[in-house]
């Protein structure tokens, strides 16, 4: 299991930087997106896979069986939110481009250079 | 306890939370983040004075105790990185309180200001580092939108460029912190300091090493990686290309200092072989690549990706006396770069035009200016009796101790470049004949814009004056980061 | 976009989307749930009525705008985080008080609840700010 995700992880990170060299704006934002699933995989993924271990304790306290270390899930979660909150960003400043330049080609962003 | 550590994180949220709520009243946001940006300031103040008359203050975030909560631990660089920061904030909110455009301030100004001085002083005061992580998130969204606010084409191309190439950092971050946490079990940097010290195979912490080393010197802007800082820098409004020449590279300087000092410390030579070198052509490609510009901002732009070589140079050679370097440099540089920048969005109010060629005259029509552009641009050039000069004397005597004279021969011909450049603004923009100037051209300024811009010049004379208590403060803060036992140990007695 | 049997049930799923988001909310400080999650589902119920109706009737069923939502939850969080310092501990110490209800049992308000409350007004704020203004464009 760890090396079929291992596999994954670096077919994201492989068609993130992929899509990331291509032209377009809309690739570009694909790209990302996969970058930082890759990230949050890989962390899932080093951490350790366990099965049918929950994170979290019964109301006494005393766990029933193996529980699993809950950092990393949180670890993940606040990237995931992160992550979400700057694609959105993106997103939005990707419009905002394409509809000043009246162009999705990166290549033709040249003004500031 | 320890309510002076979350001061410099408490004043600027809260802040940044009244903002929003007077949402509709940009005036009441503008006096709200005056008064706040001076609150910061002596925030930051008492802060350093009780690190430098008590040592390493440390605590608990929610009282949870470490390895397993937040630290937040201010030691001296820390301290000092956090003062400069309110520092800075105080001038540019003058300044951008007198200088911005009413859609600007009305459109969310204040309150991503005052999330970016919380980002930078929270990245500056955290002691874990996946809490590192999330400043750093902080602090870019804040400088994203920032960026491109009320933009232009030039503006949102230059948030794109900034955008893209900082989320790849920001992933590489990321996936370093997951990999940190797999082999060491831990994300308290004190607590790593310890574990990775006797860690099983010391090739996986070097990989890791390395891993910090691209996303951090990306974000630092530290050769190859630092493309996109001029393509972005010079494209919002001045006061906004003024706190992130300041503040924004030099919390990647930061986070490097900190992490190879702390935890990664085993490394063998080869590693600070490595930044020794990216160093060196940090210096040399940033001064070459100023030396072919005409923009103003582009030009100091420039400069800031060849100052950022100093500041790991003083890391690269790890020795006390090095690292005291880099600190008074990075202390110096914030000062004089945002004030070189706040001095041409001035030039450009009398002038008219950002262009060098088609600037001139100004020494004649406002002398005061050209003043204010001597004293930061000499220091930056390293020239006594400025500051930048002991700075810099500090690295090329340690370079000597430690027997580089490779990279000390680098440093004094950039030192020479960077005059030449500086003279360069100076003849352009202060010294030639007046050109045709534009009708639309403004004869004044508002005090807000001079106080700011002077009293940094005023800062940046002060501190070469006072090179004595100065030198001090660096060598004690360099004491610290050389020997991370006190970090270690302040942080395992932090208060809960 | 005006189809009416989504119209008709996002009229019902509304009110059922933001109750739920206030009971995941009120979970939130000892079981899973919490302000994230409910501040996600409260912004999805404004979302279905922007797409179900159009974005100005979201807008006025928000009733203030998204950042006085977001400064208003970060002011909260300030606060909650502050009741810690003034008991003299450090920042974001949870503090909590328990309420004898006169029908016997007992009632506990703490911080980690008023933290959780402004997590899920930032939420909100900030996922309607940000789906409002791409609906808009």
């Amino acid at each position: 299991m760890t090396l079929l995700l291992a596999v994954v992880i670096g077919v994201l990170y492989a068609g993130g930087l992929y899509m990331m060299l291509r032209r377009s704006l809309g690739t570009l934002i694909i790209g990302l997106a996969l970058l930082s699933h890759a990230a949050n995989l890989l962390i899932f993924t080093v951490s350790g896979l366990a099965r049918g271990r929950p994170p979290l304790l019964p109301d006494n306290g005393v766990p029933a069986g193996p529980v699993s270390d809950p950092l990393p899930q949180a670890l993940i979660l606040t990237a995931i939110v992160i992550g979400f909150g700057v694609l959105a960003f993106t997103l939005t400043l990707m419009h905002r481009t394409y509809q000043i330049t009246g162009s999705e080609d990166i290549d033709e962003l040249r003004s500031t250079e | 306890m320890g309510v002076l550590l979350t001061l410099p994180i408490l004043i600027p949220l809260f802040t940044a939370a009244l903002c929003l709520l007077a949402w509709r009243w940009w005036r009441v946001q503008r006096v709200l983040g005056l008064v706040s940006a001076f609150a910061l300031l002596c925030a930051a103040a008492a802060l350093l004075y009780r690190v430098r008359t008590e040592g390493i203050q440390a605590v608990q975030i929610g009282a949870w105790p470490a390895p397993y909560g937040i630290s937040l631990v201010a030691d001296l660089f820390s301290a000092m990185m956090v003062m400069i920061t309110g520092i800075l904030g105080a001038a540019v909110a003058v300044y951008s309180a007198g200088s911005l455009d009413k859609a600007r301030q009305s459109f969310g100004y204040y309150p991503l200001y005052h999330v970016l001085l919380m980002g930078v002083c929270g990245a500056f005061l955290t002691g874990d580092i996946f809490n590192l992580y999330v400043w750093f998130e902080v602090m870019l969204m804040a400088s994203f939108v920032l960026l491109a606010l009320g933009g232009g084409q030039g503006q949102i191309e230059g948030a794109l460029k900034y955008v893209t190439l900082n989320l790849m950092a920001s992933s590489v971050f990321l996936a370093a912190v997951g990999l940190l946490y797999s082999v060491a079990g831990t994300l308290n940097m004190a607590d790593l300091a310890r574990k990775l010290r006797h860690a099983p195979e010391p090739g996986i912490v070097t990989v890791l090493a390395m891993l910090f080393l691209v996303a951090f010197g990306t974000k630092a802007a530290t050769f190859p990686l630092f493309f996109w800082l001029p393509a972005s820098y010079h494209t919002p409004p001045v006061a906004v290309s003024a706190i992130f020449a300041g503040l924004l590279t030099k919390v990647g300087v930061y986070a490097l200092i900190r992490v190879f000092t702390l935890i990664f410390v085993r490394d063998d030579v080869y590693v600070h072989t490595l930044i020794l070198v990216i160093a060196g052509l940090t210096m040399v490609t940033g001064v070459l690549g100023a030396i072919a510009q005409n923009e103003f901002r582009r030009l100091l732009s420039f400069h800031i990706v060849s100052q950022i070589g100093y500041m790991i140079m003083g890391l690269a050679l790890f020795t006390p006396l090095g690292l005291a370097g880099s600190v008074l440099f990075i202390i110096h540089n914030i000062l004089a770069k945002s004030n070189l920048f706040l001095v041409s969005g001035l030039a450009q109010r009398f002038g008219g035009t950002f262009d060098l060629k088609k600037l001139g005259g100004l020494y004649e029509e406002h002398p005061a200016l050209a003043v204010l552009f001597l004293v930061p641009a000499l220091s930056l050039a390293g020239l006594p009796p400025f500051v930048g000069f002991f700075a810099k004397l500090l690295l090329i005597k340690a370079g000597l101790e430690a027997g580089s004279y490779v990279i000390v021969a680098v440093a004094l011909g950039v030192s020479l470049l960077t005059l030449f450049s500086m003279m360069k603004i100076w003849t352009e923009v202060f010294w030639k004949p007046a050109p045709q100037r534009h009708p639309a051209v403004r004869r004044r300024a508002g005090a807000g814009l001079w106080a700011s811009t002077a009293s940094l010049a005023a800062l940046t004379l002060a501190l070469g004056i006072a090179a004595g208590p100065a030198f001090d403060l660096s060598r004690d803060a360099a004491a610290q980061l050389v020997n991370p036992q006190s970090y270690i140990d302040a942080v395992s007695r932090a208060h809960r | 976009m005006t189809s009416g049997i989504l119209r008709t049930t996002s009229r019902l799923l509304k009110p059922l989307l933001l109750i739920f988001s206030i009971i995941v909310l009120l979970r939130g400080p000892n079981a899973p749930g919490g302000g994230f999650v409910g501040g996600l589902l409260a912004a999805a119920a404004f979302a279905l009525q922007a797409i179900s109706t159009d974005v100005a009737s979201a807008r006025r069923g928000l009733h203030v705008s998204p950042q006085v939502l977001m400064g208003a939850g970060l002011a909260l969080a300030t606060l909650s985080g502050t009741v810690g310092l003034l008991a003299g501990r450090p920042f974001l110490t949870a503090q909590s008080v328990a309420i004898a209800l006169p029908w016997g049992g007992e009632l506990r308000l703490g911080t980690a609840l008023a933290f959780d409350a402004s997590v899920y007004l930032v939420v909100l704020g900030a996922v309607a700010l940000i789906i409002l203004t791409l609906a808009e464009e």
